[in-house]
């Protein structure tokens, strides 16, 4: 049974948040990163942070965004967000510096990166878009693909543990760090998820402000074209073949 | 007033003089002691040194300092240089300007330099200093480029630069000719967001890449019809000229010097840029000379620009050398002024071939 929400509770999802410049974006129908990058700019918007934030942003589908967004944006190089968010804090503490990247750019080509960034204990907020597979690429295996997962290359078994090892579960990781201060994971997968999701961003970004140390918001993101299922399906496939591995919860506070 | 300095430390101290803000390294030898000296020294002017856990992180450090409009620096050796290729070619395209010290081991670093050792069509203004207090100036000038030109400048010294002690004086230049920052990602207070990127243009809603990269190979002329400097010596008579950088070429001076006192007509040629390289000047020595004799410290690398910018003219020889002592660290038996007058001696009569 599907209840019809309030037609102002329809038009305000359907606007265009305060910092996006433009709806269009190349990603595809059914992402789920257009709908973080909305989350973390509402957010913004609502703490009031547009005039002292940085965004470092990494390389993936979601390059797409410094173009469309009206922010200060520093590109990086795949896997260096978090050493390019490191010389922007240090030389501008009192800045809010997030960045954004993908479970490609983090965790496989950056993982010394980020395991440093957050023992050093750096004052910014990284958020992770992980969807399981280098989707601007076409679909490959990342570090995080779920065991059994499909992809470019374990089309015909899957991602098998006995010939392409295990996922990594980088929240898990951080949360186990000394320079840790906040660690949560969230999805963008049904209304519920995209709601806790924004709340653990809200203390992820809290934590950079109170000056507690590094902070880590992982989003579980939606990619139909290389999850080979419709958008429709998207939210079971989260469900089904992402929960066990990375369940929503907050892994340090 | 003169103060002692060791090379390396000269070096950092003239960074900081230059209004640099931020440095980040790792250690390896021989540029170690930038590293040691910018821990202590940075934060007593505000500053920060990060002990970067890789060189890669570390370049990526300064590309974040940069972006934010800040004064910053990376050293290292050639190897280490060859770990953030990638960053120093994107650094271009996104026209952040730093400066970036290479204190090599030896001189096999010179097509690294001067090449570009990453992808792409860019390139770095490198300077190469044979002095500690030519080193102090460089590291001034070479800032004052990478911001006016929103390009990385590289600084080529080696071991004997960095472990050479001199008295040198500090010479800030005026930068106040330079545009102020306005691109740098600062928090886009009362101002529309900017974008720092290697990947197109830095305006909102039109990235254009393609259009970007051309843009980036246009000022490569532009820098190097403005930007060529050299040093020559005993040209006026000579009959043979010894082209040299870096700290080999102080070598280089003192050997012409003792051949001179031998009755020999020789002269020198010292390429102060790498890149742009001093074609004018090279080809201007090779309008009164019967040879140019080429002295550096590697297996023959200067010597291809050499080439080119005498287009056969003269014959062009090699004198130099791979020479390294048993550390590998570019201590080479070879800085002999014996050596280098014997070599010299030897084109002057005719007898080492082109």
């Amino acid at each position: 049974m599907t209840t019809k929400p309030p037609a102002d509770a329809l038009a305000k999802v359907a606007a265009r948040p305060d910092l996006l410049l433009s709806t269009q974006h190349s990603l595809c129908p059914g992402c789920g990163e257009p709908l973080a990058l909305r989350t973390i700019l509402e957010l913004i918007a609502e703490l009031a942070l547009r005039e002292r934030t940085i965004m470092v942003c990494g390389i993936g589908c979601y390059t797409a965004f410094p173009g469309i967004v009206d922010l200060d944006v520093i590109q990086a190089l795949h896997g260096r967000a978090p050493s390019v968010a490191t010389g922007a804090k240090r030389v501008l503490p009192d800045r809010f510096v997030f960045t954004l990247q993908g479970d490609g750019d983090m965790v496989s080509e950056g993982l010394q990166e980020i395991v440093h960034a957050a023992a050093r204990g750096e004052k910014f907020t990284a958020v992770l878009l992980n969807n399981g597979v280098f989707g601007e690429t076409g679909g490959h295996m990342t570090a995080t693909s779920v065991l059994g997962q499909r992809t470019k290359t374990t089309m015909d078994t899957g991602r098998l543990a006995e010939k392409h090892g295990w996922p990594i579960r980088i929240a898990d990781l951080l949360a186990g760090i000394d320079g840790s201060a906040y660690v949560a994971r969230g999805a963008m997968h049904t209304p519920a998820a995209v709601r806790w999701t924004k709340q653990i961003l809200r203390d992820a970004f809290q934590a950079q402000l109170d000056g507690r140390g590094f902070s880590l918001v992982e989003i579980l993101t939606m990619c139909p074209t290389d999850w080979y299922v419709t958008p429709a399906e998207t939210p079971a496939w989260v469900e089904t073949n992402f929960g066990p591995t990375y369940p929503l919860r907050v892994l340090k506070s | 007033m003169k103060v002692l300095m060791e090379g390396s430390h000269a070096i950092a101290e003239a960074a900081i003089q230059a209004d640099c803000r931020f440095y980040a390294g790792y250690p390896i030898t021989p540029s170690t002691e930038i590293l040691e000296y910018m821990s202590h020294r940075l934060p007593q002017v505000g500053g920060v040194c990060m002990n970067a856990e890789s060189e890669i992180e570390a370049v990526n450090m300064v590309w974040g300092a940069a972006a934010c409009g800040v004064r910053a620096m990376i050293a290292s050796t050639g190897q280490g240089i060859s770990l953030m290729q990638e960053s120093l070619a994107e650094l271009a395209n996104a026209e952040l300007p730093c400066v970036v010290v290479n204190m090599m081991r030896g001189q096999g670093d010179y097509f690294q330099a001067t090449r570009g050792g990453g992808h792409g069509d860019y390139r770095h203004i490198v300077l190469a200093p044979h002095t500690v207090q030519e080193a102090v100036d460089l590291i001034g000038l070479a800032f004052h480029l990478a911001d006016a030109w929103r390009n990385p400048v590289d600084v080529l010294g080696d071991f004997v630069l960095g472990h050479t002690a001199e008295a040198v004086e500090f010479r800030p230049l005026d930068d106040s000719t330079l545009p102020p920052k306005t691109w740098a990602a600062t928090g886009a207070r009362g101002r529309p967001g900017v974008n720092v990127t290697p990947l197109g243009r830095p305006e909102k809603l039109r990235l254009d890449p393609g259009n970007h990269y051309e843009h980036i190979a246009a000022k490569l002329p532009r820098i190097a019809a403005a930007e060529r400097r050299c040093e020559t010596g005993f040209l006026d008579d000579a009959e043979v000229a010894v082209v040299a950088f870096g700290s080999p070429a102080r070598f280089v001076k003192y050997a012409v010097r003792v051949c001179r006192e031998q009755g020999m007509k020789v002269g020198w040629v010292r390429p102060i840029s790498l890149w742009p390289f001093p074609d004018d000047a090279l080809a201007a020595a090779a309008g009164r000379v019967r040879a140019l004799a080429v002295f550096e410290q590697n297996a023959g690398q200067m010597i291809d620009d050499v080439r080119l910018a005498v287009l056969g003219r003269v014959p062009v020889v090699a004198i130099g050398g791979i020479s390294h002592d048993h550390s590998g660290f570019g201590v080479g038996p070879l800085l002999e002024p014996k050596t280098i007058v014997a070599r010299i001696t030897a084109v002057y009569r005719g007898k080492a071939a082109a």
